[in-house]
């Protein structure tokens, strides 16, 4: 009795802590309106929503074509390097190199492979298949950890471990998990290689971001409704079957290429050293450097650490409301179905993108950021939360739908709920600390600038410093994890 | 006859799952002698202690033994002649294991078809393991404990699914294969019909082991009560 009023006690203490450092972090976060009339706008943008219009089909067809390509090169690379990784996934080196691999933002390991190999394939490809290489590494190596050990154990004795053991007494056991998990990072994939088109790649993003910047919205809901269209048509044809095709295929119509030369090369890795070291300026000049660059580090930490704990928080708050669109418990048939529908749209749309539509309406604020993060991540939060509520008992005594959440929904579901919401800790932190390309003064905006000036040794360093505030997310997140789960027995 | 492996003052124990607990003492064992040639029947209620003595027989024998477990510990997603032919990947090349796995060879599919034949599953072999009965199971345990073609086997109950009659069969033809077997039965009078000795456990130690022939029907009765 002692130890379930102690995980009670300990799981409330948590969520308390949380949200009273979330409340205060509000305090000092700039999330004014600076538009005059975000209505006007707004008004605009669902005038454009419902009248989709593409003026150029070959350079549509032409962009759907290399997002499509960049995401099936980068997820097909990522799985195989991913599954290397995971089979030798009990040696700490593989954990940190994989943990360190993810924890680098799609988007700025684009930044830096732009800098190296130019607008390319090789560019688009790598920056997708490095950080997705270390997520895929992650899971697959925890999936083939979970498996039952008994069919092992029943034909080899002792400790031995050979290749073709692997392959017949333990792979067998994950595939299935295993492929059910690259099919949805694909869907991750396509949305990053969209978001790539942002910063200059020839994919989606790189057109959506020239209508909305024009106010274009006819034009822009067209590509975004291209966007939901690839996403939702995935499961119709991303296939074991029909990949022997579509993988080749895509490597013969994007073949992958770089316009990079040595010199190039040399001069890009010349600059990565920290100017005080490559000048060899005098101390007093390096002091000033150091100052102006911890300040960069400072002022950026500080609001990555803000925004990313308000935006948690509200993810979460979110997400216990959304679930119910997806959950037996409160809705059911054509119902339930329109709103996990309504979840899995929101999901598909990335952070970047509705950050940047909601700048254009409220103004540069860390409204938009908060908003964004929010309801992508409070998406892909509720629609697992609910479809996992399918699986416990409706309550002995029936009530009302109210106090069917607050006294049996929630409290059944609490514990799995915040495993959820420290799981995707890592990821908020990664996506604010990017966000700062728009304009919020997170990591990005100073790594953003950085790279603007071709200072790529601050770059570099800032880089690290974000990849630094993810990677201590994912350790304090999974040791929340494991105490949570020990307390529960 | 030569012997292949003594026992002497053994405190064997059950592997414990959690952390900062004792191991909890599962049967203690003062002398046991297996030699060549031993066809032993292991009897004891359950919990008695059986399984526990075949797995620190099979980590004693190592690579000499074939193991048959209780639960017959298939790959569910595997075709049943996959998981017959796992019973002896190290007796073949990686690259033939894992050619075989994609594009099974004209020799081993021959292989495990005569083995498969009497046991009955020769038509079950390319049907997924995790479609099967438990009887059905329990006889491709048995087939990739037969695939294994070490001297010694070690089974764990490896007929309790099946009829009595087939399991006899079954129980002569694991005999005929190996020279030596030490089998963990529940059923006392079948183990009497195909083994030549009877270790009986209890009250976590060894109670008598003793040949078939010189063994009192009123022992074993004990064993029971």
């Amino acid at each position: 009795m002692t130890g379930f009023w102690g995980q009670a006690r300990s799981l409330r203490k948590l969520t308390f802590w949380f949200a009273a450092i979330a409340a205060a972090c509000l305090a000092f976060a700039d999330i004014d309106i600076t538009t005059r009339s975000p209505g006007h706008e707004l008004w605009r943008m669902a005038t454009g929503l419902v009248t989709p219009r593409i003026d150029d089909p070959q350079q549509w067809l032409d962009a759907v074509i290399t997002t499509l390509t960049f995401s099936l090169q980068g997820v097909v690379l990522a799985a195989a390097l991913g599954f290397v990784l995971a089979v030798f996934y009990r040696r700490a080196w593989v954990r940190i190199l994989a943990a360190a691999l993810r924890s680098v933002h799609e988007v700025f390991w684009a930044l830096i492979f732009i800098q190296v190999f130019g607008i390319s394939t090789l560019a688009g490809v790598l920056a997708i298949l490095l950080p997705f290489s270390g997520t895929l590494a992650k899971v697959y190596g925890e999936q083939l950890e979970e498996i039952d050990p008994a069919p092992a154990r029943a034909v080899q004795s002792g400790d031995r471990q050979s290749v073709s053991h692997f392959f017949y007494t333990r792979l067998p056991l994950a595939l299935y998990a295993m492929r059910h998990y690259t099919a949805y990072r694909m869907e991750c994939a396509i949305r990053s290689s969209v978001v790539l088109g942002f910063i200059g790649l020839p994919t989606l993003g790189f057109h959506l971001e020239t209508a909305l910047r024009t106010g274009d919205y006819g034009a822009a809901s067209a590509l975004l409704f291209t966007l939901l269209a690839l996403v939702y048509s995935l499961r119709f044809w991303f296939r074991a079957g029909l990949l022997w095709l579509l993988v080749p295929a895509a490597f013969i119509v994007r073949p992958i290429s770089a316009n990079w030369s040595a010199a190039n090369l040399a001069q890009f890795l010349r600059d990565c050293i920290p100017a005080p070291l490559r000048h060899d300026w005098p101390l007093e000049k390096t002091g000033r450097w150091l100052a102006w660059l911890g300040e960069q580090v400072a002022s950026g930490a500080w609001n990555t650490a803000l925004l990313a704990q308000i935006a948690l928080v509200l993810t979460g708050l979110f997400a216990l409301l959304a679930s119910t669109l997806n959950s037996s418990h409160f809705v059911s048939g054509m119902a339930r179905r329109t709103g996990d529908g309504f979840l899995l749209v929101l999901r598909s749309l990335p952070e970047y993108l509705l950050n940047f539509v909601g700048l254009i309406i409220l103004g540069p604020s860390m409204l938009p950021a908060i908003i964004a993060l929010t309801l992508h991540n409070g998406a892909i939060i509720g629609h697992l939360l609910g479809r996992h509520s399918d699986e416990i008992e409706p309550p002995a005594i029936p009530t009302g739908p109210l106090g069917r959440f607050a006294y049996h929904y929630v409290p059944t579901l609490y514990q799995r709920f915040l495993a959820y919401c420290f799981y995707r800790w890592e990821i908020i932190i990664r996506e604010t600390a990017m966000l700062g390309i728009l304009g919020i003064p997170t990591l990005g905006f100073y790594i953003d600038s950085a790279f603007q000036f071709l200072r790529f040794d601050v770059a570099l360093i800032l880089i690290g410093v974000s990849a630094g505030m993810t990677m201590g997310a994912d350790f304090i997140s999974q040791r929340l994890r494991r105490n949570l789960r020990m307390e529960a027995f | 006859m030569a012997v292949l492996l003594e026992l002497r003052d053994c405190r064997l124990a059950y592997p414990s799952d959690r952390k900062n607990q004792p191991d909890r003492l599962a049967l203690a064992v003062d002398e046991l002698t297996l030699r060549e040639g031993d066809r032993v029947a292991l009897l004891g209620r359950s919990g008695a202690g059986k399984s526990t003595l075949l797995r620190h027989l099979r980590d004693g024998l190592a690579d000499s033994a074939s193991w048959c477990p209780q639960q017959a510990a298939l790959v569910p997603q595997l075709k049943v002649f996959h998981n017959i032919f796992a019973g002896a990947l190290e007796r073949h090349s990686g690259f033939a294991n894992l050619k075989n796995l994609l594009l099974p060879s004209p020799r081993f599919r021959e292989e495990i078809a005569t083995l498969a034949q009497p046991l009955g599953i020769r038509e079950l072999l390319w049907t997924k393991a995790e479609e099967l009965s438990g009887g059905q199971k329990q006889r491709v345990a048995i087939a990739r404990a037969l695939y294994q073609r070490k001297p010694v086997l070690l089974a764990d109950e490896p007929v309790s699914a099946l009829d009595r009659r087939q399991g006899r069969d079954i129980l002569d033809l694991l005999s005929r294969r190996h020279g030596t077997s030490v089998i963990a039965m529940h059923n006392a009078s079948l183990a009497l019909e195909v083994c030549n000795r009877v270790i009986g456990l209890g009250d976590q130690r060894v109670l008598f082991d003793s040949p078939v022939d010189q063994l009192d029907p009123d022992t074993i009765e004990r064993l029971y009560r």
